[in-house]
């Protein structure tokens, strides 16, 4: 390992703790002032001791129903995540595999499904799925959502593939191992934190997406997204229980986050592997 | 070479040339057994490309056709009617604001894209190492990232960028400097700033996962060889890096070019139109003009300029990256 | 072990989506369920909380509610209407939309149905007890095609000890040059309070609901006669550059991104001597659980200056029934539950006379209770009678609305128009120069829709 005299390491580490700090503090204080009333909500300096109160979280449960749009977002979540990659990871697997002259344009076609701004094709696609009785319906959003997430899936992938030891590879179609099994069983491994990355990701902008969430659903289909719109209005105060929802709202995938993170440490015994 | 890994040239071989997106030329003359697996390559990569063109293709052609039309929402008793290119000449000839509007997008891509993934490195390398409490570190950094973009804009417009309530004016007035009233006097910086802390991560995310697989048999050979951690970083990770790097960039791009609800909420693209980027003009056309029509022909010429803008940098990324 | 692992997490994952797609909608359903389009304001979140005595009174009905920002519900709603999709029974809509709703046919007339009710319905109901001049907002071709959930005028709000201290007194009628002078006396920033809130915050119903009615009582208007847009007129220019001018005197900092919401929060923590807006804020502000001020708040009518005319607006959000609705019926019984005398009486006993929904009935304001906890409601009351969307200008115009234009393209017009002046309040840009980009961008607008040649 690298050698760094200590107190260099010590005062990374004391830097990187505060850049952190820096970076997640308003999201701290936005967690912190749903425990409090709306007219404490605007106290300059943030109040940091105060009676904290849970009836804003008792409403967004309550008469907001978080548990509606939240069922609604995990399984919007993980439909799209995973279908997303049950379709993406053979396709990167095929693109960076087998690669031919095409290639480059499969991956910038693949890509450019996303150009078209969401906003534009919103009306069209409204009218499309009005027709085909998919308006509000889990399965229309997850439709959507991986529609969405498919090329980051498959782009990212592609890379992660990429960078296997290409004598792994060899060895799995030498032994005579089938297709398949040669890559379950020793390729896949290989790419779990590429993966742990992407769907994460996906799960991330599946989750916190608001444009596709608020125009195409009503109240069956509607997700988190929707449920935090609806704590803004023009009419009232609503930062307190803006921040309440919110908070509700982040923390599974703050917990998914953890979760995954951990799977990134992985990629340092992929260099253990000897070629 | 042992350890080449697919797609990459040996890093010595060229000053440790990144490889290109492209399909890289080695392998392909190494393979003897091309035909035999051509099929289940295909079979592997058919699902995705059917999906993905049902998906889009048919709403894409439905909002070209729309754009060809005369459309509004508010009007049904007008009808839709054919009016070929006319919306399309609206917009670019007629239309003062678009002009500004590009260039509202360029330069808001742009400082995204440098200040994202410049920053998102930075944070790669200082996670890239070993120290007590990563697991939380790694967890809080990317904290910015699971919020959603119109609670991320509320709190930065609310708790931090308000000239009464706000903490950056907090802190300046407390230095004795006035506080500027950030969202009307700096409006793009403002927006830039709000998103870049949203991006960051996920440019750390993807440049740490790049990070973490580079090989640790070439960074031994490469000390073997006599480098020190500053070489080590030049000739291998860097290189290692570049892929990485087109990829954040390029799916940043994509990204980055349809932020709209950050937009929607702090500025609503003003003062005047100093933060309307195309997205949010074309919300601004479907959504309060309720000119669908026309609105459906801004988002095809923005996919247009996209394409033309993703070509572009990725001949300018691939040329930057062989002088290396 | 841990391929077995990440099987068994795999399966749970799929399980859960399936279960999820399978299960969908289908509850054991009672025999209708109403969907209603809803904004986030406070009242309409009070009658979210108390739709379960709709349901008690209905068990056959069940209603689900679709709340969203203004913004995006009108995006919703419209795309919803305009496209046929029909997901909507119930939406909630603005004096504004009522005309040309009714105009598409998205909107249904709801005479047949009160023809329909019972004449015990009817009595109870009360229909004559609405508000004139709201209903006649909210009337097309002598038709109701909806009924108002609450309405509001705009008025002054003062802070009696601040101008006490100031040794001045706030005259019941103000004019703005007045208003302008005591702000001016008043505005002390480095104390944090200032002078005066407006809102600046772009958007054709935050920053021009305020700015109209300033343009409307200097004498100006938006069009003449024959449609040509008036924003370079000398009445309209010195509007606008009396408003920016004040805001940058004696305003708020920040005035551009001061909606109501903003202005309610500084007005409730003392930052500010006057502010001229909404009345539905007076309950808010009297409210010492709500506002610091609640005890030194003062109330007066809107500003005036050249005109009374058009000085304090008309709004009022109100319930309607989609036309392509399948269950109308149940959907108007939802309607009258939610605008009749008993619903304020419901909210009356559960929340108080305070959070009543004001500006409907004249019941409301001839209530004892009500009117000992309101010391606004007489203004409040007066003010939305004597504000008429139909005669609202100096001159003649061919529109109707006070704060508004009733047209459809003033949405997009309004919103851009409201853009340019944030940008001469920010200090960007100067009045002139912004009323030019204004006045071309609305003649522009109108060649296109046709009003103009």
């Amino acid at each position: 390992m690298t050698v760094k005299p200590s107190w260099r390491s010590a005062a990374l580490t004391l830097f990187t703790y505060l850049v952190a700090l820096a970076l997640v503090a308003p999201i701290a204080w936005m967690v912190m002032t749903g425990f409090k009333t709306e007219a404490q909500a605007f106290q300059l300096p943030p109040l940091l001791a105060w009676r904290p109160t849970l009836e804003n979280f008792g409403y967004a449960l309550g008469v907001a129903q978080f548990g509606r749009f939240f069922l609604n977002s995990v399984i919007i979540g993980l439909g799209s995540t995973v279908l997303a990659c049950l379709l993406g990871v053979p396709a990167a697997y095929s693109l960076a595999f087998y690669p031919t002259r095409h290639t480059r344009d499969v991956l910038f076609w693949i890509l450019s499904t996303k150009m078209l701004p969401v906003v534009a094709v919103i009306v069209p696609l409204y009218v499309l799925f009005s027709r085909l009785h998919l308006l509000d319906t889990r399965l229309g959003m997850i439709l959507l959502y991986t529609m969405m997430n498919l090329p980051l899936v498959v782009w990212m992938m592609r890379s992660f593939f990429a960078e296997v030891p290409r004598e792994i590879i060899e060895a799995t179609q030498v032994d005579g191992a089938s297709l398949a099994a040669g890559f379950v069983r020793v390729t896949l491994p290989l790419a779990v934190p590429g993966l742990a990355a992407t769907t994460l990701l996906s799960l991330i902008l599946a989750w916190n997406e608001f444009f596709i969430a608020v125009s195409m659903t009503y109240t069956n289909a509607a997700t988190l997204a929707v449920f935090i719109s609806s704590f803004k209005t023009s009419e009232g105060l609503f930062w307190a229980k803006m921040s309440a929802a919110s908070a509700l709202a982040i923390a599974p995938v703050v917990l998914a986050g953890w979760a995954a993170q951990r799977q990134l440490v992985r990629g340092l015994t992929m260099g253990a592997i000897k070629g | 070479m042992a350890n080449q890994r697919i797609g990459e040239m040996p890093p010595r071989a060229r000053g440790g040339l990144p490889p290109s997106v492209a399909a890289p030329p080695a392998r392909k003359a190494a393979r003897a057994s091309g035909s035999r697996h051509r099929t289940p390559a295909l079979v592997l990569l058919l699902p995705a490309l059917i999906y993905l063109a049902v998906m889009t293709q048919v709403p894409f052609l439905l909002t070209l056709y729309y754009s060809f039309h005369f459309w509004n929402l508010m009007q049904p008793t007008l009808g839709m009617r054919f009016v070929g290119l006319a919306n399309y000449a609206q917009i670019v000839l007629h239309d003062p604001i678009f002009r500004s509007v590009i260039l509202n997008t360029v330069v808001i891509t742009l400082s995204l894209l440098m200040l994202t993934v410049v920053l998102g490195l930075g944070l790669a390398l200082l996670l890239h190492r070993e120290f007590p409490g990563r697991g939380v570190v790694r967890t809080l950094l990317i904290s910015p990232f699971l919020i959603m973009p119109t609670v991320s804009a509320v709190m930065w417009k609310n708790m931090l960028l308000n000239p009464v309530y706000g903490l950056f004016d907090y802190v300046l007035r407390g230095a004795g400097l006035p506080g500027p009233d950030w969202l009307a006097t700096h409006p793009l910086l403002s927006v830039v700033a709000i998103v870049t802390w949203e991006w960051t991560p996920f440019m750390m995310l993807v440049l740490l996962a790049g990070l973490q697989s580079v090989s640790l048999e070439l960074i031994d050979s490469a000390r073997v060889d006599g480098a020190g951690p500053l070489g080590v970083f030049r000739f291998v990770t860097l290189p290692h890096l570049g892929l990485y790097v087109q990829i954040a960039m390029l799916l940043g791009t994509i990204y980055l070019v349809q932020v709209f609800g950050e937009i929607f909420v702090a500025t609503s693209g003003g003062p005047g139109i100093a933060t309307t980027n195309l997205p949010y003009y074309v919300y601004l056309t479907a959504f309060q003009y309720w000119t669908i029509g026309v609105a459906s022909a801004i988002g095809v010429v923005t996919v247009i300029l996209t394409t033309f803008a993703a070509m572009g940098f990725f001949r300018i990324l691939n040329q930057a990256v062989a002088t290396v | 072990m841990q391929g077995r692992r990440q099987a068994l997490a795999l399966t749970a994952v799929v399980m859960i989506v399936a279960a999820g797609l399978v299960t969908g909608t289908g509850q054991a359903a009672p025999s209708v369920t109403l969907t209603i389009a809803t904004v986030n304001n406070p009242d309409m979140v009070v009658m979210q909380s108390l739709t379960k005595d709709f349901e008690a009174k209905n068990p056959t009905i069940k209603v689900n509610y679709v709340v969203l920002p203004e913004n995006d519900l009108r995006q919703k709603v419209t795309t919803d209407v305009a496209t046929g999709a029909g997901g909507f029974d119930i939406v909630t809509v603005g004096t504004y939309e009522v005309p040309f709703w009714a105009k598409n046919k998205w909107l249904v007339s709801l005479e047949p149905f009160f023809s329909g009710m019972s004449s015990a319905e009817s009595a109870a109901y009360d229909r004559g007890d609405l508000l004139k001049p709201v209903m006649k907002a909210l009337t097309v071709g002598g038709q109701a095609y909806t009924l108002p959930f609450y309405a509001e005028s705009s008025m002054t709000y003062y802070r009696k000890d601040l101008f006490a201290r100031a040794g001045l007194t706030m005259p019941l009628h103000p004019t703005w040059d007045q208003v302008a002078g005591f702000a001016k006396k008043i505005h002390n920033p480095s104390q944090k309070v200032y002078g005066i809130l407006l809102r600046g915050l772009p958007g054709w119903g935050e920053q021009l609901a305020v700015l109209d009615t300033i343009v409307n009582t200097f004498g100006g208007r938006w069009f003449d006669m024959s449609w040509q847009p008036q924003l370079t007129s000398p009445a309209f220019t010195n509007a606008v550059t009396f408003y920016a001018g004040l805001l940058r005197s004696a305003g708020e900092p920040g005035a551009t991104s001061s909606g109501f919401t903003e202005l309610e929060t500084l007005m409730s923590q003392g930052n500010a001597a006057m502010w001229v807006d909404a009345t539905v804020a007076a309950g808010y502000l009297a409210d010492p659980k709500t506002s610091k001020i609640a005890g030194n708040i003062g109330f007066a009518y809107a500003p005036t200056e050249v005109t009374p005319k058009g000085s304090h607006w008309l709004w009022a959000w109100s319930l309607g029934l989609e036309g392509s609705s399948r269950h109308k019926a149940e959907a108007f019984k939802f309607l009258t539950w939610a605008t009749s005398p008993d619903y304020i009486k419901l909210v009356a006993r559960s929340r108080g006379w305070v959070a009543v929904p004001p500006g409907t009935r004249y019941s409301t304001y001839n209530t004892p209770g009500y009117k000992r906890v309101a010391a606004f409601a007489a203004v409040v009351e007066d003010s939305i009678n004597t504000a008429d969307p139909t005669n609202a200008t100096l001159e003649n115009v061919p529109y109707t609305g006070v704060q508004y234009v009733g047209i459809p393209e003033f949405a997009g017009m309004g919103t851009t128009v409201s853009q340019f002046i944030a940008a001469a309040i920010a200090g960007t840009d100067t009045v002139p120069s912004a009323l030019q980009k204004a006045q071309q961008s609305v003649e522009q607008t109108m060649k296109q829709a046709g009003y103009l040649k």
